[in-house]
């Protein structure tokens, strides 16, 4: 009977004990990043796959700074100390990473990760401002009315119609202010229509888009937003490119939306959006669901637009061709990505979670740091954590003699289970996580303490040894299971509503007592039961 | 069989009202350090200036030294990273002076100048930039903090009520605050800098303190089913005797290793063995004097059908202990 209890014990202990060292066998790990020549490839590294913090390992280090090429910001200030919150929430998404986010003076932020694989896909991360758009696109088609008008103007200024190849050139001398009187050698191509309209093909199908050849399509903005242009661009519209060329026979081209000004509603009345595989098209899309109010203006814009089109807009570019509007849509609705790749739905999906950036943000600075508690307190460290151990192993085993070595023995597989354990849920160890774990090994040791006194006073009651073994673990077992399943409640509430290194502190707590809960208790038992076995008439214990 | 402290029948409850005086003196003391001196919080928390330094020739700089020397120009608590190539390195500090970010930011940077020409030599290092840096955690970590610690207590008064009795969960939450007040108190009174590593510490102890409160309640538990005659005060007198071999233990243990943490762990983990030094005795001294007493008092108002089924208790005067004062090793 117990040998057979002893033997499924022994193969459970080995096993767990075996997944936490597969889990902490160093390992190959690709790290792909762009060298200097700008070109991206992967290098592989040998490390053992627990993750370390800022504080204990360092990690990649950016500056960013306001953008404000493409969006101009009102007040920088308001603008960066979002950005800060949205960066937060953006990375740190799960809670365990623990970056650093942190202002540096008045107009830079910095952030920090540690032990990132992929830097060209985290600088995209905090580099994308996910600010999310729906716009009606024009049904009126009030572009191809303004069209000779604009024609016309650009007449005025001496612009000619071009193959668009050297068009910026002709632009630029322009906005010099070189009064268009020189006409440049390349623009004195055939003229047929206007300087504009002969670059811009009103889509029949979809009101309100407009094909750009994609080696045009700088020459097509800039004469667009020349000022005397601008005037005549039909009110309370605005254009917008699309993300992705479309390929029509050989050619390339870019498609152009004349939109609404006013988005029926933004990215900011989003509450979730989760990254999906279409079933018909098995391609990437992006689910997302509205707040009350932005279901409201989506229910209402959409009843007033339906048989119009309506364009997903993600960063001043509209994704994908619009769709029509076949009904009134309230709170859920879907994003398409043609052509893109899953992980680039998540990403999409995590910075629509996580808010748009007011401004976007380019990368300043980038480099490696080293640990930021520095090196000489983690050697220090360790020597005081070595001390300690050293400490707690003398007094067991002084104590509790061969039964404290069973313990010592015991809190030896803990260590290995914990960080194995801690290893495959993917947890970043850092210094406050640190106390969870060593605060995880006193309970383990209490644990065997509660357990050993037990044993010695059913032992004084005059109990065999065999049945103060079997009693003191039954009574144990009350105050034992009570003041873990405490704590654990307590880490529980401390990951819910704790933020950074409170909740780092609340997973390797969690982790360590569920760790320690199987290696005091069940991994004892099964040494002392492995001790009975081997002398089974045992008359004294030596504990 | 090495046994320490067993079979001891020393009168804990007697002592009660003695340990509430010291209790409460302490209470006020906290109180009052915690009003005069308020706490004192890190660079992490509070932002600081943030300093650059290149080394001649790229020579590495000692980081521990740097650290003790920044240490004795004022500046506690700093970082000192390496950043990008070998010889650069960064510094995120702060004066404990009060005062505005730019003046802050100059006398930052001037102290680690100090610091830097005692240990590198002058001429050896450059400064490359210095300027203000923001806090690296929100102010929200300590609302959410203890945010949470609220409804954990919440969460444990509902567990304790349905594995023991609403009492118990009451006693053992008084118990805890009790604690972190103290504990709170222990940092403002001894100015220790209030890091990351420091709220790890203060967790830390809420979780020891009420472990330790639960074990000693366990045997509360056991008991009352045991000896059904006895009178309350008697049956918690036993019950911390009977628990104490066990207790002597794990604090000792406890102990132990939190004196290597202090004595070797240097300055940057020194606070957080400091301040679970600390609970480790408060939470021991308010499992004794705090939670089971409270308990006492709990059963005193509000007797009620109880685990024993028994429906009133007799106060017994103070002073009047049953059981004789003594001592057994």
């Amino acid at each position: 009977m117990i040998v057979t209890t002893l033997r499924s014990r022994l193969i459970l202990t080995g096993l767990v004990l075996l997944a936490a060292i597969a889990a902490l066998v160093p390992r190959n790990i690709k790290i792909r990043e762009r060298g200097i020549d700008g070109v991206i490839r992967d290098t592989t590294q040998r490390r053992v796959p627990l993750k370390l913090g800022l504080d204990l390992q360092g990690g990649m280090h950016l500056g960013l700074e306001l953008d404000q090429s493409k969006r101009i910001s009102s007040d920088p200030a308001k603008d960066l100390d979002l950005a800060l919150i949205v960066l937060r929430k953006r990375i740190d998404e799960f809670g365990v990473t623990e970056p650093l986010v942190q202002k540096q003076g008045d107009d830079r932020i910095v952030v920090e990760l540690a032990g990132v694989t992929d830097p060209v896909r985290a600088k995209q991360i905090v580099q994308k401002s996910a600010f999310l758009e729906f716009r009606i696109t024009d049904r009126s088609r009030s572009l191809d009315k303004a069209l000779p008008a604009m024609d016309r103007a650009l007449q005025r200024l001496g612009v000619q119609a071009s193959s668009g190849v050297a068009a910026p050139s002709a632009v630029e001398q322009l906005l010099q202010g070189d009064s268009g009187q020189q006409h440049v050698a390349d623009s004195l191509a055939p003229v047929v229509g206007g300087a504009l309209s002969s670059l811009i093909d009103p889509n029949a199908d979809i009101p309100g888009e407009y094909l750009v050849e994609e080696g045009a399509v700088v020459r097509v903005d800039s004469l667009l937003n020349l000022p005397d242009v601008r005037a005549l661009f039909p009110r309370r519209y605005e254009y917008r490119w699309s993300s992705a060329p479309i390929s029509l026979g050989a050619k390339a081209y870019r498609a152009l939306y004349v939109l609404e000004e006013r988005p029926i509603v933004t990215g900011s009345n989003l509450v979730d959006a989760k990254e999906a595989i279409d079933p018909l098209t098995s391609g990437p899309i992006v689910t997302f669901e509205l707040d009350r109010k932005g279901a409201r203006d989506f229910g209402e814009g959409t009843a007033r637009n339906v048989g119009n089109y309506m364009a997903i807009m993600l960063d001043d570019r509209v994704q994908g061709r619009p769709p029509v509007i076949q009904e009134r849509i309230e709170r859920r609705g879907q994003i398409t990505l043609s052509g893109k790749s899953i992980t680039e739905a998540r990403d999409l999906a995590l910075t629509l979670r996580a808010g748009a950036l007011p401004v976007p943000l380019k990368i300043v600075e980038e480099a490696q740091v080293g640990a930021s508690l520095g090196e000489d307190s983690i050697r220090k460290g360790m020597i005081a954590g070595v001390a300690g151990t050293l400490f707690v192993v003398f007094i067991m085993i002084w104590v509790y003699q061969q039964a404290g070595v069973l313990a010592v023995a015991a809190l030896g597989l803990y260590v290995v289970i914990s960080l194995g354990a801690l290893a495959m849920i993917g947890a970043t160890l850092t210094l406050p996580g640190l106390a969870g774990l060593i605060l995880s090994v006193g309970i383990a040791v209490d644990a065997n303490v509660l357990i050993f006194e037990r044993i010695r006073e059913e032992l004084l009651l005059g109990k065999t040894v065999r049945l103060s073994i079997d009693e003191g673990f039954r009574h144990a077992m009350s105050a034992i299971v009570d003041s873990n399943v405490t704590t654990v409640m307590t880490a529980l509430f401390l990951f819910q509503f704790g933020t950074g290194p409170v909740k780092g502190f609340a997973v390797t707590l969690s982790v360590g007592i569920l760790c320690s809960l199987f290696t005091a208790v069940f991994v004892t038992r099964t040494f002392f039961m492995m001790w009975l076995d081997r002398k089974p008439t045992m008359q004294t214990l030596s504990i | 069989m090495r046994r320490y402290f067993a079979d001891a029948n020393y009168d804990f409850i007697a002592f009660r009202r003695v340990a509430y005086g010291v209790t409460g003196a302490l209470i006020v003391v906290s109180l009052l350090a915690l009003a005069i001196w308020r706490l004192n919080y890190s660079i992490e928390f509070t932002g600081g200036t943030l300093v650059r330094i290149e080394m001649k020739d790229h020579a590495p700089l000692d980081v521990g030294q740097t650290r003790a020397a920044l240490d004795a120009n004022g500046i506690k608590g700093a970082e000192i990273q390496s950043f990008g190539g070998p010889g650069e390195y960064i510094v995120r500090a702060r004066t404990a002076k009060e005062g505005s970010d730019a003046d802050n930011t100059q006398e930052t940077a001037s102290a680690v100048g100090t610091a830097l020409d005692q240990v590198a030599g002058q001429g050896n290092y450059t400064i490359q930039s210095s300027g203000a840096v923001g806090p690296k955690v929100g102010g929200e970590l300590r609302s959410k903090a203890f945010l949470a610690i609220f409804y954990s207590f919440l969460a444990v008064l509902a567990y304790l009520a349905y594995r023991f009795e609403w009492r118990f969960g009451l006693a053992a939450v008084a118990a805890t605050a009790h604690d972190i007040v103290l504990t709170i108190g222990f940092i403002a009174v001894m100015r220790i800098e209030v890091s990351l590593v420091v709220v790890g510490a203060v967790l830390s102890m809420v979780g020891y303190s009420l472990n330790d409160t639960i074990i000693i309640f366990d045997r509360v538990r056991e008991n009352l089913h045991k000896y059904k005659r006895d009178h309350f005060s008697d049956i918690l007198n036993r019950s911390i005797n009977e628990t104490l071999p066990r207790s002597i233990l794990t604090h000792g243990t406890s102990l132990a290793s939190l004196t290597a943490l202090a004595v070797f762990g240097g300055e940057v983990i020194r606070p957080f063995a400091l301040v679970m030094f600390f609970g480790v005795f408060t939470g021991t001294f308010s499992s004794i004097y705090i939670a089971s007493p409270v308990l006492m008092m709990i059963e005193q108002k509000w007797p009620g059908a109880d685990i024993r089924g028994v429906k009133t208790i007799a106060a017994r005067p103070a002073g009047e202990p049953k059981q004789p004062v003594g001592a057994k090793g």
